[in-house]
């Protein structure tokens, strides 16, 4: 059989390319070129050349700009032993570097010559999120912009969960987590935030801890508590996004309002047996959730999760979909599901999108200059009288 | 004029449990009247006494909200896919 293996790729791209021994490299540790680390995450947390950038080789390519915008600038690439760093050399000399070299040995023998290796930093990022920093809608001006930016998720449940945990593993800076119930049993099938070692505990503080766990940088606030008119408008207010996880009419239609007066995206998300519906309402500027469904269904017409089952994992999807949502929310990238309701079948394996449009005539929407009182609505969301 | 009708799982009892259902007819109204005369129960879902579409209730045409172009009276071409789509509570909480 004929071609080449690693070692002939690793051996022809050595004998193309400038290699710099480690000794060399360690006289100009005073001013070193750019150094860049190709290796994969999880073997940079165990130590990075002295001020090294990180770019992992499979996202090589695309993330060199990010650190070397200048393709006359000398850098060294460097992994463990220097084979790694060899190939990836080559590439970066097709795509024009003119002093790029390759670290001889790479950090092992950096190592075993007793030469110094930094952590990296707590604070520094870039390998959490190199698969962030390597997509042109986020780099690194998008990731700190999510990092800047706060989220409110109300409800801890099937939606709350996958919307928060993948908001969290994004590094959007401040979640607020908003939700009055404790973990059941029943729950887990669907609500991974939450453990069975968690039953009985507030969702709100499950949640904080699974969130700390999976991303300590992100700020995670609690509200233990149920929105209300009275209570919502203060829970929400500062944040640049609200996501509706929440189980109920009530709650749908005052989130609704709410995010007018506020003037805050709101990204609604319901889910049922296998099916669910997610849209964006930009106020004001989109439909409303009253645009589209000026009334909730009559009782018995649209039973709850509790009544008619729901599969765990649409619910992931629905969230999912959810924390898409709000990330391009937050980035200004890419269409909004605003004016749009994306439909997801389960069983039937389709997701379409549908178009919506604003109702001039909306109770809620239709006069910007007098956005919706918040009250309580009953089951039927009808205002409850006192 | 035949167009299909889809129907989501909570509203499928109410014709007999199909997902998809086809009726006759040049506008929306007119085809999901035809659905109601065929299964009586997706007619008391779907219509007002006074015949207007119920409020929970969007009903989009190949794609886009019936509401707000003709309502009922919005024409239906041949091949025409009405989803007719009650708001979900279900947050899975």
């Amino acid at each position: 059989m004929s071609g080449y293996d690693y070692d002939d790729l690793v051996r022809a791209a050595r004998a193309q390319i400038t290699e710099i021994g480690v000794p060399d490299l360690a006289a100009r540790l005073d001013a070193p070129p750019l150094l860049v680390d190709v290796r994969e995450p999880h073997e940079m947390a165990t130590g990075v050349l002295p001020g090294a950038a990180l770019v992992p080789r499979g996202a090589l390519e695309k993330g060199i700009d990010h650190v070397a915008p200048d393709r006359d600038a000398e850098v060294v690439l460097y992994c463990t032993v220097g084979n790694r760093s060899a190939l990836a050399t080559l590439v970066l000399e097709q795509m024009g570097y003119t002093s790029v070299s390759s670290l001889a040995g790479g950090i092992a023998e950096w190592r075993a010559s007793g030469l110094p290796v930094e952590m990296p930093l707590p604070g520094d990022d870039t390998a959490r999120y190199a698969r962030h920093l390597v997509l042109d809608e986020i780099g690194p001006e998008g990731q700190e912009r999510l990092g800047g930016a706060s989220v409110l998720v109300v409800g801890a449940g099937g939606l709350g969960s996958p919307a928060a945990l993948y908001l969290a593993a994004a590094g959007v800076g401040t979640l607020t987590i908003a939700d009055p119930d404790v973990v059941d049993v029943s729950n887990l099938q669907r609500q991974i935030l939450h453990a069975t070692s968690g039953i009985g505990t507030h969702k709100t503080d499950s949640a904080a801890a699974a969130l700390a766990r999976l991303n300590p940088g992100v700020v995670v606030r609690t509200r233990t508590v149920r929105l209300d008119a009275s209570n919502a408008e203060e829970i929400a207010a500062g944040h640049d996004v609200v996501v509706d996880g929440t189980d109920s009419f009530p709650a749908r239609y005052l989130l609704n309002d709410t995010a007018l007066r506020l003037r805050i995206p709101l990204v609604h998300g319901s889910v049922l047996r296998f099916e669910g519906q997610v849209t964006v309402i930009d106020p004001y500027a989109g439909p409303c959730y009253r645009c589209v469904f000026p009334e909730p269904p009559p009782p018995g017409v649209s039973p709850s999760c509790a009544e008619a089952g729901v599969l765990g994992a649409v619910a992931g999807v629905v969230g999912s979909l959810q924390a898409v949502e709000a990330v391009k929310l937050i980035l200004g990238a890419g269409e909004p599901l605003a004016g749009r309701l994306a439909v997801y079948d389960g069983l039937a394996g389709d997701l379409r999108v549908f178009t919506t449009a604003r109702d001039p005539a909306c109770p809620a929407c239709g006069d910007p200059s007098a956005p919706p009182p918040l009250v309580d609505y009953d089951e039927t969301c009808r205002p409850v009288r006192p | 004029m035949t167009a299909t009708v889809r129907i989501p799982t909570i509203l499928r009892p109410a014709v007999g449990g199909d997902a998809e259902v086809e009726a006759a007819g040049s506008t929306v109204g007119e085809a999901l009247r035809a659905v109601g005369d065929a299964h009586p129960p997706f007619a008391s879902l779907v219509f007002e006494r006074d015949g207007s579409l119920k409020r929970y209730l969007a009903v989009f045409v190949d794609g886009r909200d019936a509401r707000h172009l003709r309502g009922l009276d919005t024409p239906v071409g041949p091949g025409a896919e009405i989803l007719v789509l009650p708001a979900a509570s279900g947050g899975a909480g």
